[in-house]
């Protein structure tokens, strides 16, 4: 154990560069190139400015990645509570002065990107719950005092996000949290009492909500009500992947993403232009690729000597696998119409750099799987 | 280096491991689902959700339907398409359409309220929906569009087909004319309806009107794909309309426009019609006026003038004005009471003049002629229309069955069918009193009846048909308008009406009378007689009244046999006059207009071998034989010199038409 230990501590710039997951990157850069020839297809065939930004940002971050990999798992345990700090602190800075768009005020305009600081926490929330639950012993994890605390750094950024009003990202993020306190041992009584408190004050809650919020979850349970207000984007995008059929329309001939029925085509429904394009056997094989990927992090995950490790393994890999799910559900109408992004695939710079900062956080848990942390 | 946390450690990493695999169970049972739904979608439900995104995508544009034309019996084209230059905008390719419009403005010369008018459409209708700036361009304004079209985006100079009337307002009242389908057009008529796209031009009245279902044709169709928000974006197919039915009418466009010259826009009505086949050679109703000026809206004061003018252009006398026939009834009088015998040709009346009027239940009954017109005989009579003699014939015959006589021979009722908006008229009798008025018929309404005044209302129309009748030998015929192509031709027609004659001989033999009360009249050709002697007389008393001295159309008589015709007068009152106009004896022109006589004419001709029968109507025109008996005269001239061709069109009509 030790001798393993030092080894890592010294091992050479091609050790490490052998021990990259080479699997997960080879996943990564496929779905990215996918996702390149599917802002390609939303802007009509043409290099225009979503593909080109969208590219640029895939190349830059896709590298950061790999460099962040090199950084030691270590490091990221020492400055956990800070970047949770960081992230937090920009989110009041966006709830203070951020740029508003579309009745919400959720960007920090940092010049060259426009940052959203409730993408960041995403990963930052689970940055911070592995750190807080790698140094508690199993029986100390029910204590009054460990429950209140994680709920608290919880609730916090979910209320500010809610209060953007963004409840899509803020649901992702409760649900990126309470994943690493449901790996962490939190007893399952808690979540089901929980649980039972949420749905019994559903109801109130949902009174609380914003009227367009209040509308889509209204609509979704039955969206030909309003088919041309509320429920217009559930049925055109179960239209659009309806008649994609077995193959698709083929690339570039979906008619409607190219005649413009399909909203945020270009971010949340990027997956029903993909499928329209090609098909079942397309998306079939797009669920495949995320199924490595998670798979990949997943093992990355079970092979760290080090709970901070496995903890954020674990936690990212089913994060990731929820972003998924809510959103082709969210597409394929088994689902309320949130905004969530699919990894990858959606355009935004925020969703991807977060997305990038969270595979190169679990590379380097596979490049330091035999670091530990005291 | 756990040390005691080496157990604890192993705890923990047991419990995330555990937790992990249920998580990790969660998901494979969750993509599955997915796939599962996917797979519902994309593939079960495939078929309905393709054709919702087609229902999505594409949009059919219909075209306006090409509409049907007429020509005349010689194939002349009376109702064509002519190319129309139109200049459409779409709004919502327009980046400045203020100032477009100003700048069209500028080049059309359009007037203030026409640019109001286009804004408030424009308001009214969605950006991608096209605009029509102005409907029909001279070529020089087309011209001139064209060539500053770089400056104009968003402007579209368009070539289509609209309706004209190349003889302009000659014939009017017989197809009537199209303009834009109204709301009522659409209610009424379901291939309106089913076939409409803006701007639509629609029969309004006459045979534009009746035959719509024929001439409208099909739509064209354009298939496009757009865009969520409707705009077009390509076509994808384009199917051609097919053109609506060209329909032959029986008219001869020449002799229509000598109608009209001979009535010289005084009001009244000329009908020719072939006394065999039915076929209308000329129907003419004046004043008329320019259809083509309802093609795109008739200008508002135009419409005011043709409405207010007193001579009624909107009426088309020939079928829907109402009128006493007058003497022109004469003959049917005598044929009625000799066909009933309740006269002979021998009976005479002595008529002494104004002074010694017919008196009955303290009633005068003046004949027209100051000083009388002596002993008459029926022949005489006719001749010379004498009223005293037709009072009596008519007190004698009854006005039952002088009631019964006028119907079968096509009085009080239409005479074309459906095509037209035709009056049925009046032919009274003792049971019609009752029912229209709910009185009890008096004797002397019977008297003024046998002269073709009181009750008794007629359109032109039926009187041509009446004489039609007649001179064919008393045959039913049944008038068309529209060319027919599996027509009998005249000797057959001949042959048969012998054939009708014979059997009618029979009957009359059998005295099976019931049964020919209700059949005979009902067939073409079937004769309308009892007894043919008594039509030959009345025709023979129309021919004196045409050429021998003392006729009343004397004057108007030709004496070339090739164009000789035998006629009626009619000179039909529009008030009763009192005594003291009588004494006055006023001329025509020192009367009011309003106040004149009906001017009447009926002939047939040529007289030796009868084919047509005219009607002719002068309104507030003096007496028939003045004005209405001379303007046959230069008709039959016309027409009969017109029947060679015409014979020679109609055997190249049936021959083509066969193949």
């Amino acid at each position: 154990m030790f001798l393993q230990s030092s080894l890592s501590e010294k091992s050479t710039f091609f050790q490490k560069l052998r021990s990259l997951d080479y699997i997960m990157l080879l996943t990564i850069l496929i779905i990215g190139i996918i996702s390149s020839f599917a802002m390609y297809s939303t802007d009509g065939g043409e290099l225009r400015y979503h593909s080109e930004s969208h590219i640029i940002r895939f190349v830059v971050f896709f590298t950061m990645m790999i460099f962040i990999s090199f950084i030691n798992i270590k490091t990221w345990h020492t400055l956990g509570y800070l970047f949770y700090i960081i992230v937090l602190g920009l989110l009041v800075w966006a709830s203070l002065f951020g740029i508003t768009a579309q009745g919400s005020q959720r960007w920090i305009n940092l010049y060259f990107i426009n940052l959203q600081p409730s993408e960041l926490m995403k990963i930052a929330i689970i940055i911070c719950f592995a750190k807080y639950y790698h140094r508690i012993q199993i029986a100390h994890v029910n204590r009054i005092r460990n429950i209140i605390i994680p709920i608290l750094i919880l609730i916090v950024p979910i209320s500010l996000v809610i209060s953007q009003p963004d409840l899509g990202t803020s649901i992702l993020i409760a649900l990126s949290g309470i994943i690493v306190l449901w790996l962490a041992g939190v007893n399952i009584k808690y979540f089901f009492y929980s649980s039972l408190v949420f749905i019994i004050s559903a109801p109130f809650v949902i009174s609380f909500l914003k009227p367009y919020q209040k509308l889509r979850i209204l609509t979704f349970f039955d969206p030909d009500k309003d088919p041309l207000g509320a429920g217009y984007q559930i049925i055109q995008s179960k239209i659009a992947v309806g008649s994609g059929g077995l193959t698709g329309k083929g690339f570039l001939k979906g008619t409607q993403g190219y005649l413009e029925f399909l909203p945020e085509k270009h971010t949340d429904f990027i997956f029903t232009l993909f499928s329209e394009e090609f098909g079942f056997i397309g998306s079939t094989l797009l669920l495949i690729l995320y199924a490595i990927l998670i798979f990949r992090i997943l093992k990355i995950g079970s092979l760290s000597r080090n709970f901070f490790g496995k903890f954020f393994c674990f936690g990212f890999g089913s994060a990731i696998f929820i972003y998924i799910t809510v959103n082709m559900a969210m597409v394929l109408g088994l689902l309320p119409i949130v905004g969530s992004p699919l990894p990858i695939m959606s355009y935004g710079g925020s969703s991807m750099l977060a997305t990038m900062i969270g595979f190169g956080v679990v590379m380097s848990a596979k490049i330091y799987s035999r670091q530990l942390i005291s | 280096m756990i040390g005691s946390g080496e157990d604890s450690g192993f705890k923990k990493s047991n419990t995330i491991n555990r937790r992990m695999f249920i998580f990790a169970a969660a998901k494979a049972v969750v993509f599955f689902g997915i796939v599962g739904r996917l797979f519902s979608l994309q593939i079960n439900e495939n078929k309905k959700y393709l054709t919702l995104s087609d229902k999505n995508r594409l949009r059919e544009a219909r075209l306006p339907p090409v509409r049907g034309e007429f020509v005349d019996y010689f194939g002349n084209r009376i109702a064509k398409n002519l190319t129309v230059y139109q200049l459409h905008v779409v709004p919502e390719q327009v980046e400045d359409f203020k100032s477009l419009i100003v700048r069209l403005k500028d080049i059309l010369n359009l007037s203030d309220s026409h640019l109001q008018e286009l804004i408030k459409k424009k308001n009214k209708q969605k950006p991608w929906e096209t605009l029509i700036v102005s409907e029909n361009l001279t070529w020089d304004e087309f011209s001139k569009i064209n060539f500053y079209l770089h400056e104009l985006s968003g402007a579209r100079p368009v070539l289509t087909v609209g309706r004209n009337y190349p003889y302009n307002d000659t014939y009017t009242h017989v197809l009537g004319y199209v303009s834009e389908a109204s709301v009522e057009d659409l209610v009424g008529n379901e291939i309106i309806k089913e076939r409409n796209v803006p701007g639509l031009r629609v029969g309004k009245t006459g045979l534009e009107k009746a035959l719509e279902k024929e001439l409208i044709g099909t739509n064209g169709v354009q298939r496009f794909e757009v865009n969520a928000y409707g705009k077009r974006i390509n076509q994808i197919d384009f199917k051609e309309g097919e053109q609506g039915k060209t329909i032959k009418l029986t008219i001869d466009t020449e002799i229509q426009k000598y109608t009209q010259e001979l009535l010289n826009e005084r009001a009244g009505s000329i009908s020719v019609m072939d006394i065999y086949t039915g076929e209308i050679i000329a129907m003419n109703s004046s004043p008329s006026f320019d259809p083509n000026l309802f093609l795109y809206g008739i200008e508002k004061n135009k419409w005011k003038e043709i409405k207010k003018n007193p001579l009624k252009p909107l009426l088309n006398k020939t079928v829907s004005g109402l009128y006493s026939p007058g003497s022109t009834i004469k003959p049917l009088v005598a044929l009625s009471a000799l066909e009933n015998d309740v006269i002979t040709t021998n009976l005479k009346v002595n008529c002494r003049g104004h002074k010694h009027p017919l008196e009955l239940y303290g009633m005068k009954y003046h004949c027209w002629k100051k000083e009388g017109h002596g002993y008459m005989s029926l022949q005489n009579a006719i001749k010379q229309s004498c009223d005293t003699y037709f009072y009596e014939a008519a007190r004698l015959l009854g006005v039952d069955r002088l009631n019964e006589t006028a119907i079968k021979f096509g009085l009080g009722n239409v005479v074309l069918g459906e095509y037209f908006n035709e009056k049925k008229g009046v032919v009274p009798s003792t049971k019609w009193k009752k029912d229209a008025i709910g009185q009890n018929w008096y004797l002397g309404e019977t008297l003024i009846n046998g002269i073709g005044q009181g009750y008794i209302q007629t359109t032109p129309l039926q009187l041509c048909l009446m004489t039609a009748q007649l001179a064919n030998g008393g045959h039913k015929i049944y008038p068309k308008i529209i060319f027919e192509n599996n027509q009998e031709n005249v000797e057959t027609i001949k042959q048969k009406m012998k054939f009708a004659e014979e059997k009618n001989k029979e009957d009359s033999n059998l005295l099976s009378a019931t049964e020919k009360l209700f059949k005979k009249g009902e067939k073409t050709y079937d004769a309308l007689y009892r007894n043919k002697e008594n039509v030959k007389f009345v025709l023979d008393a129309m021919f004196r009244s045409t050429n021998e001295i003392y006729g009343t159309s004397f004057s108007s008589r030709i004496e070339d046999p090739k164009y000789q015709f035998a006629g009626k007068t009619g000179t039909a009152q529009v008030k009763r006059i009192t005594e003291a106009e009588r004494e006055l004896d006023l001329k025509t022109n020192q009367i009011p207009y309003k106040e004149r006589d009906h001017a009447w004419y009926v002939a047939f001709g040529p007289y030796n071998n009868p084919r047509y029968a005219v009607s002719i109507l002068v309104e507030h025109g003096g007496s028939g034989s003045s004005t209405a008996a001379p303007i046959a005269k230069k008709l039959f001239k016309f027409v009969i010199d017109r029947h060679e061709l015409r014979e020679k069109i109609k055997k190249k009509n049936l021959a083509t038409t066969d193949i």
